[in-house]
Formats: structure tokens, sequence, C-alpha cells
């Protein structure tokens, strides 16, 4: 049975609507306007005990927004919402013990203490008694590599560290149901690895639901193996990562640095020229022709530096909805 | 009863180690309220000040050394600090845990308080210092119904305050709402002149509000001034701790009603 259900859910926004300049504000200040945002539209899906999910969207595609209902923050504006036999907004207490939220750049840590007094606090405030909660602590800071972190204030601690002191913070209750929005948001490449890797092994070890937004295509493919894709408030895919990557990514992004300037006639037949600046240039080339086209380039160009990588993910599915090739997926 | 004695407990003493951070801020906050002091030498330079108020020099100089300890314990800032957590988007966190919001903000205020105690205790023994004639201990019994009232004088204002602060999630500047407070406080609260000075209409008029219950109530209670039972437009001791009652049992449910109706408004805005 699905711990998160999803049946039709949509949430509009009334906005101020201004024009610019002292003559828009005198008239938004004379005869004020608004205009309503669908943020989300008639979003479905259900999500099974243990399962970990990616949410993935553009910016303003209406992830946080659906979270915020998820965790029952915000009041839906329409359809139906359970998660773990709750209706979230009600926010009972059984409920809030079942749930977390992690945002990357929010914290709930207080800032001139070390992280250890926020964790006592929470303890107390979830009811979790003094010997369980120094358990769940050491193991949890076992776990994300935490030791004299916990014991020094939070604005002494880089970002990665205070990242790791609010996941220990936001999974002291042992929730059995994460909401993660952006947890890697900011933290350097090691730092997002060793957040990655806690939460495959934190899934492991307790089952628990996960879903997680990310702009970061590698904590998608480390951790995910069902994404849901949604764009300007609806869903557009909701399915395995493998089927998505196909459709979002079918080439590379090959960043040549050469000794010399070409003009871009000189590229022709090797890929979709995506930039070219002097010695500096960028090519989409088909996957199924990466090794061909790179050994061809190198062959044929005196090529002082290549670099292989996926395109981010924001740049990936903007080029899709540019394309409008993806169609609605069945809840 | 025992968990929330534990959640009590550990709220108040982290808010107190927090407060302990800022203890030189916090000192230059007690002595920045000083506005009584201000007045008690207006007053004095005036020579009017028994006369106007029946009180005796003394006896005016411990009412205003009296008002400044009341204000110094039931100051608020809960529509500041939770119009901040509103817009930053630390409010989120806050709702998603099992303890409503507001508590945090009364621990982290009383955490406050009792950092801010020995500055207060400080500016009171040098006021004796320098003003020995007013220095009279007004009883046990007085000091413990004061200090009763100074907490309920807290409680009010708190509640008061929150009630402008949950108006944030209809609009993201409550804090101008509180300004308008402001004024009324000022001057009906027996901060700038005892009640006994105003005329008689206004004074009628001030204790059909709760601002005289916020400091000159209290002060009136620990610098042991008589409280002339029967008199018009005065409070007696069980009058005014009814009033506090009064106002408590009006300004909670309504905040309670004004806070879940809000919420379904909260668009969660900064998380």
């Amino acid at each position: 049975m699905a711990i998160v259900r999803v049946r039709g859910l949509s949430k509009t926004y009334r906005v101020a609507d201004k024009q610019p300049g002292i003559g828009g504000t005198l008239r938004h200040f004379l005869r004020r306007r608004t205009r309503d945002v669908a943020a989300v539209r008639d979003v479905s899906f259900a999500i099974q005990p243990g399962e970990v999910v990616g949410f993935l969207g553009p910016n303003g595609a209406g992830k946080t927004t659906t979270l915020k209902m998820l965790t029952g923050l915000i009041h839906p504006s329409g359809g139906e919402l359970e998660v773990a036999g709750h209706r979230p907004w009600r926010r009972q207490r059984q409920f809030l013990e079942t749930i977390t939220l992690v945002m990357g750049q929010k914290q709930q840590l207080i800032w001139d203490l070390p992280p250890l007094d926020s964790l006592r606090v929470n303890a107390a405030v979830y009811g979790i008694p003094d010997g369980v909660a120094r358990r769940r602590i050491d193991d949890l800071a076992e776990m994300l590599e935490l030791g004299e972190e916990l014991t020094r204030p939070v604005r002494k601690l880089s970002l990665g560290q205070r990242m790791k002191a609010e996941l220990l913070a936001a999974l002291l209750h042992e929730p059995r149901v994460l909401f993660l929005d952006e947890p890697t948001l900011g933290l350097d490449v090691n730092a997002q690895a060793r957040v990655r890797q806690f939460l495959a092994d934190y899934n492991r070890r307790t089952g628990a639901t996960v879903l997680l937004t990310s702009h970061y295509m590698a904590d998608i493919t480390a951790l995910c193996p069902r994404v849901l894709l949604i764009h300007e408030g609806r869903l557009f895919y909701d399915g395995t990562l493998a089927g998505l990557s196909e459709q979002l990514a079918p080439w590379r992004q090959v960043r040549l640095e050469l000794a010399h300037p070409l003009p871009p006639e000189a590229f022709a037949g090797y890929g979709e020229i995506e930039s070219l600046d002097g010695s500096d240039v960028r090519l989409l080339i088909p996957r199924e022709q990466l090794t061909t086209s790179v050994t061809r380039l190198l062959a044929n160009h005196e090529v002082l530096d290549l670099e292989v990588s996926d395109p981010p993910i924001e740049e990936l599915i903007g080029r899709l909805f540019r394309q409008g090739s993806l169609e609605l997926a069945a809840p | 009863m025992r968990a929330g004695l534990r959640v009590a407990r550990t709220l108040w003493s982290t808010q107190y180690a927090y407060m302990l951070e800022y203890r030189a801020e916090i000192a230059l906050w007690a002595l920045s309220g000083v506005l009584p002091f201000i007045m008690l030498g207006v007053w004095s330079a005036a020579g009017t000040a028994a006369e106007a108020s029946g009180f005796s020099q003394p006896e005016l100089a411990r009412y205003f050394l009296c008002a400044f300890v009341a204000r110094q314990f039931s100051v608020v800032w809960v529509v500041w600090q939770f119009e901040e957590d509103a817009i930053q988007g630390r409010l989120s966190p806050y709702l998603l845990q099992p303890l409503h919001p507001l508590w945090r903000y009364v621990a982290s205020h009383q955490a406050e308080q009792a950092t801010r105690l020995p500055f207060v205790l400080l500016i009171a023994a040098v006021f004796f210092l320098l003003q020995p004639q007013a220095f009279a201990f007004p009883g046990l019994g007085r000091v413990v119904l004061g200090v009763l009232a100074v907490g309920l004088a807290f409680a009010i204002n708190f509640l008061l305050q929150s009630l402008i602060a949950a108006l944030c999630f209809w609009t993201e500047r409550a804090s101008a709402l509180e300004r308008l407070l402001y004024i009324p406080y000022l001057f009906l609260s027996g901060l700038v002149a005892p009640l006994e000075t105003f005329p008689e209409e206004v004074r009628a008029w001030a204790l059909r509000t709760p601002f005289p219950l916020l400091v000159a109530f209290p002060a009136r209670l620990l610098s042991g001034a008589p409280f002339q039972a029967g008199a018009a437009h005065q409070l007696s001791i069980a009058g005014g701790f009814g009033a506090m009652a009064l106002w408590i049992a009006l300004l909670l449910p309504l905040l309670l009603i004004v806070w879940r109706a809000g919420l379904r408004r909260y668009s969660a805005m900064g998380a």
C-alpha cells in the first residue's frame, strides 16, 4: 500500500500584479490588482514504502510547492493528498513524528550554539528518551562522519559539515518519510558524495521512503531508480531513471580547448556546436557517436584539453521542453 | 506533563545558553530602557510631583524604579522575531515539529529576561546608591504579588504582540502594525507618568485598556504604594489581577483562532 498518495493535486497562489515604475506603484496603491498563479496542476502519483524517488523540474516548476503540501506546510487548493495515512495539512502530532523535510539552504540548527544543543531540543520535542537520543546521535554521527563538529558552534562549521548536522537533526526522530529539497545545494563535490552515500545507507538501513529534489543529476542517478518530472506545475514523466535519461540526454557535452581557434565549419559532422569562443569549443555529440567523434577530433585537430560531461539537468530539461518531445506520462 | 516539563527545561536552558552569547547586547538593551529614570528627573525638576500625583518624592522615585523593572521583565519583541523567521523561511522547520512555535518564542523571551536580571539588579543598586532615601522594602507579600503581576504583564504583552505577529500570515510586515500600539502603550501604561497624574476621564479610559496592567499595576505593587480600596478610577489589587486574568482569557483564544486561520493562508515564503 502506498505511503504517499497524491491525486489531482493543485495549488494556486494569488499574487500582486504590479507594473514597474512610479506610475505602476501609484496605480497599484490606488487599485490593487492580483492574479492567480497555478503552481501545481492536477498532479497525481503514488510512492511505495522504502522507495527513493527523484523529483525533477526546472526552477519554478512546482517541486517545492508540492513538497510543502506533502509536509503539511501549505494547504492544497484542490485534489487529494495522503502521507502515511494522514492528511498533511492537519499537522497531527503522529504525522509530524512520521516525516521530515530538509531544505538545502534553510536551517533549523541554532546558529550560535553547537549542533548538540539543537539535537537536545529536538529529542525533547519528539519525546525521545535521553539514552535513545544519545544512541541515535552516535549512530547517525558515525554514518555522517561527524565528531567534534557537534560541539562546535554552528556558525563555525563549513557548509558541508552544517548540512550533515542538519541531516542529523532532521533524522533524529527516525522519520519514515523523508522529503529532501536540494540537500546537496552549494556543497563541494566531496561533501555531495558523502551526503549521497549517507542517504543511500540510511534508506537501506531503515527502509525509509525518500522524495528528493535536486539540480544535480549525480544525486538523482546515485539515489533514485524512479523519477517524477514536473514542469509548469504538471507532471510530465513518472518512470525509471533510465527511461528518462534516454529521453533527456541522448547526447553528451564535449568541451575542447584547442591550440588554435578554428571556424565553425571545422566541426561539421561531429555533432551540434553549443558554443564557440576562440579556442574554447563546446559540442553536443550523440551518445552512440561519442567514441568515434572524440577519436576523430583528437586525430584531426590540435587539442590541448578535452572534457566529456552530462549537461546540467536544468539545461537538459529546458531543451527537452523547448523541443516539446516529451509526452505527458500516465499516472 | 513530564514530557512537557522536559521540553520546557530543555528549551529554556538552550535559549539561556544562546542568550548568554549576546550578554553584552542584552546589557545595552537593559540600559536603553531608562526612560522611567528620565521621567523621574523631569517630574522631580518640575517640583510638582508630590502635588500632582499624591506621591512623596521618595515614593515617586521608587515608582519609576519599579516601572523600569516591570518594563524590563515584560518587554516583548516576538512580532519582529516572528516576522523575520517567516520572511527568512525559518518558521517552516518550526511548524514541522510537534511543538507550537510560540513556545520557542516564550522560552527565548524568558531566557533573555534571565540574562537581563543581573544588569537590572546592578542598575537598581546604583539607583539606590544615588537615591538612598528611595529605598524601602515593600514587604514579602507585595514582592510576591509584584513578581506575579510582572509575569502576567509579560503574558498579556506576549499574547497581544503574538496576535499582531500572526497577521504576518496575511501581511508580511506586521511589525508596522505593532507601532500603532506603541504610543498608547507609552502613555497609558504608566511608563512616563503614574496614572494618578492623568485627568480623571483619561484615567478611566486608560483602565479599560490592558496598558496600565503592563507597567503601572506591577510597579505600584513592587513599590509598596498604597491601593485605595473603592477609589474611583483606580485599580485594587484584586481588581488588577482580575483584569489581567480577563485579558489573558480574551487574548489567548483569539490568538489561537487567528493563528489557525493564518496557517491556512501560509505560503511558506522564503522556504
